[in-house]
C-alpha cells in the first residue's frame, strides 16, 4: 500500500495496515489481501466481483474488515458481497469505501451487500464512506445493502458518510422475521456541489419484530440531500423512522418518511425535522469565547457524533 | 468595574425598553431586580454582547466594549448565564464544560465542576445537553460552566427560573459558595428575596430605568414592604 491508500484506510477503518484476523482488502479494482480465521471463511466469488463471508454459527466476539480503496482515477467497479451469519453469532464488521481521485475522471464504487442474519444471531455493522482528491473526476458510492433478518435475530448498522463524496445513491432494504430487530444510524454530511440520496425500505413481516431507522444529516453549501424511509407494519410490530437535517448556505434537504400499517398491531412513527442551525445555540457557544465559525463546528461536529 | 454611561436600547420594531441607564458597578455580588418587563433581561443581554446598544457605552474596566462581539467580550471576561440554556443534540456536559474552561478537562475536572453545583458527575458527565435532561439540570450544567470559566465578571439572568423548591435551597448553597471562593463580580438578576439577601448590593430596575441602587440593607427593606406596592420580590 501506498502512503495515499493508507490515508483512506485509516479514514474509513481506522486501520493503520492490513488488519489482523478475517479481512478482505480490494484497492483498485482488485482484491489486494484477505485472510480467513478459524470461525469466518471469505471467499472470493468465480462468477463476479465480490466476496462471500460465512460466519459460523456461534461466533462470538469476532470482527471482519473488508475496507475498500480507489486511489486511482475513472476505476468504476460493481462488487457483490454476500454475508452469512450463523445462528446465534454476535460479530462486528467492518466496511468502508475510501476514493482518492486525482485525475478528471470519475471513480466510482457500487457495492451491493446482501446479510442473511440467522436465528438470534447479534450484528453490528460500521461503514464508513470518505472522498478526497484534487483532480476534477467525481467520487461516487452508491451502495446497495440487503438484509434478510431471521427470528430474534438483532442488527445495528451505523452509516456515515462525512466528506468528500460527491454522488451518492444509498439503497437498503431490509425484511424482517418474528422478534427481529433492525436498528440504523445513518450520518452525512454532504459540502459543495455534492448530491446524496438515502433510500430505506423495511418489511415488518414477523411478530414482535421492530425498527428504528435514524438519519441525520447536514447540508452545506450547494449541496442536495434526499431522505427516503419506508416502513410497512404487516404484523404486530413497531417501526420508529426519523430524519433531522441541518440546513446551511444554499442547500436543499428533501425528507419523506412513509409508514404503511397492514395489520392492526403495527405501531408506527415517523418524525422529519429540517432547519437552520438555531441563533441561541451560536450565541451560547459565542459566550464561552468561541468565534461564530467555531461555535458552528462544534454543533454539527455534535450533531453528527 | 462595570460601568453603563447613558445607555438607552430600542427593540427593531421601535420599544424603548432601557432609557438612559448610567450604572457603576464595582461590588462583588449585585442583584439586579424589578418587575416583569422591567428590562433586566435586557440589561444582561447588553453586558453581555446580544444586544448593542441604541446609544451610550458600557465599559469594562475602563476599556470601552460597547462595539465589541459577544466572542470578544467573553475572551476579555465576561460570562452569560442564560434564563433559558440551550439545548445542543449530540454535544455533551463534558463537551460544553470543556469549551466553557477554554482546554481540554480530564473527567475529575469536569466532575469537580457539576459537584459544585449539585450534580453526580458520573451520571452526567457523557450525557447529550439535549431534551433528556430537566430544566433544573439544565440550569445547574449552565452555572456549572460558568464556573468553570472562572471571569472576571459572571452574569446571572434568574437563575432560579423553572427549577424545583428542592432545588432552589442548593442553589442558593451554590452562589453562597461561588461568592466565597471566586474573586470576580457576580451579577444576578433575579425575583428571589433569598438570593437578593446575599447580595452586597440591589439594583432595582423599573420601567427601563434605575429606580434605586445601594447596599442590601438599604434597598431590601424598602423592597419588601408590601405596602410599598414591590409585591414582585416576594413571588416564588
Amino acid at each position: 500500500m501506498d502512503a495515499i491508500q493508507k490515508t483512506l484506510l485509516e479514514q474509513v477503518a481506522g486501520l493503520h495496515d492490513v488488519p489482523q484476523g478475517a479481512y478482505s482488502l480490494r484497492i483498485n479494482g482488485q482484491l489486494h489481501g484477505k485472510n480467513s480465521s478459524e470461525n469466518i471463511s471469505i471467499v472470493k466469488k468465480e462468477d463476479k466481483p465480490g466476496i462471500d463471508i460465512i460466519i459460523k454459527p456461534g461466533t462470538k466476539n469476532e470482527s471482519v474488515h473488508i475496507p475498500v480503496l480507489l486511489s486511482q482515477t475513472g476505476i468504476k467497479e460493481l462488487v457483490y458481497n454476500d454475508f452469512h451469519i450463523g445462528e446465534d453469532c454476535d460479530i462486528t464488521i467492518v466496511a468502508g469505501c475510501g476514493i482518492h481521485n486525482g485525475g478528471d475522471e470519475e471513480s466510482e464504487h457500487s457495492g451491493i451487500h446482501t446479510f442473511y442474519v440467522g436465528k438470534n444471531a447479534k450484528l453490528k455493522y460500521i461503514e464508513k464512506h470518505y472522498g478526497e482528491g484534487d483532480g476534477n473526476g467525481k467520487n461516487v458510492m452508491n451502495p446497495t445493502t440487503v438484509a434478510i433478518l431471521e427470528e430474534n435475530s438483532y442488527v445495528e448498522m451505523e452509516t456515515a458518510q462525512i466528506k468528500g463524496v460527491d454522488s451518492t445513491r444509498r439503497k437498503t432494504k431490509a425484511t424482517l422475521a418474528d422478534g427481529a430487530t433492525l436498528i440504523v444510524r445513518e450520518k452525512i454530511m454532504t459540502h459543495g456541489d455534492q448530491f446524496a440520496e438515502t433510500d430505506f425500505v423495511v418489511d415488518l413481516n414477523g411478530e414482535n419484530c421492530g425498527t428504528h431507522v435514524v438519519s441525520r444529516s447536514v447540508a452545506k453549501d450547494r449541496s442536495r440531500q434526499s431522505f427516503l424511509s419506508q416502513i410497512n407494519g404487516n404484523n404486530r410490530c413497531s417501526g420508529h423512522t426519523e430524519c433531522d437535517a441541518i440546513i446551511m448556505d444554499q442547500a436543499q434537504v428533501v425528507a419523506i418518511p412513509k409508514i404503511e400499517a397492514n395489520h392492526i398491531e403495527a405501531g408506527l412513527i415517523h418524525e422529519a425535522a429540517i432547519g437552520k442551525i438555531a441563533g441561541e445555540q451560536l450565541i451560547k457557544l459565542m459566550t464561552l469565547g468561541l468565534s461564530e465559525k467555531e461555535a458552528e463546528a462544534e454543533i454539527i461536529n455534535g450533531f453528527l457524533k | 468595574m462595570l460601568e453603563f454611561k447613558n445607555v438607552s436600547y430600542k427593540t427593531p420594531d421601535g420599544k424603548e425598553i432601557l432609557k438612559n441607564v448610567t450604572l457603576q458597578i464595582n461590588d462583588r455580588f449585585v442583584a439586579v431586580t424589578g418587575p416583569n418587563g422591567s428590562g433586566k433581561s435586557t440589561l444582561a443581554k447588553l453586558i453581555a454582547g446580544i444586544y448593542v446598544p441604541t446609544s451610550g457605552k458600557i465599559l469594562l474596566d475602563g476599556v470601552d466594549i460597547t462595539d465589541l462581539s459577544i466572542t470578544d467580550r467573553a475572551n476579555l471576561g465576561v460570562s452569560f448565564a442564560f434564563q433559558q440554556p440551550v439545548r445542543f443534540k449530540g454535544i455533551t456536559v463534558k463537551d460544553l464544560i470543556s469549551i466553557a474552561s477554554g482546554k481540554k478537562i480530564n473527567v475529575s475536572e469536569a466532575c469537580q465542576y457539576l459537584s459544585e453545583v449539585g450534580l453526580c458527575a458520573k451520571d452526567y458527565i457523557n450525557r447529550s445537553v439535549d431534551g433528556s435532561l430537566s430544566g433544573g439540570e439544565l440550569k445547574r450544567i449552565e452555572i456549572a460552566m460558568i464556573n468553570a470559566r472562572g471571569t472576571k465578571l459572571s452574569v446571572f439572568d434568574e437563575p432560579e427560573a423553572g427549577i424545583d423548591l428542592w432545588s432552589f435551597n442548593n442553589l442558593i448553597q451554590v452562589f453562597r459558595n461561588m461568592y466565597e471562593r471566586t474573586r470576580g463580580t457576580i451579577l444576578i438578576i433575579s425575583h428571589q428575596e433569598r438570593i437578593l439577601d446575599i447580595a452586597d448590593k440591589i439594583i432595582v430596575i423599573s420601567g427601563g430605568e434605575v429606580a434605586a441602587y445601594g447596599a442590601k440593607a438599604e434597598i431590601l427593606p424598602t423592597l419588601l414592604d408590601t405596602r410599598m406596592g414591590c409585591r414582585f420580590t416576594k413571588e416564588g
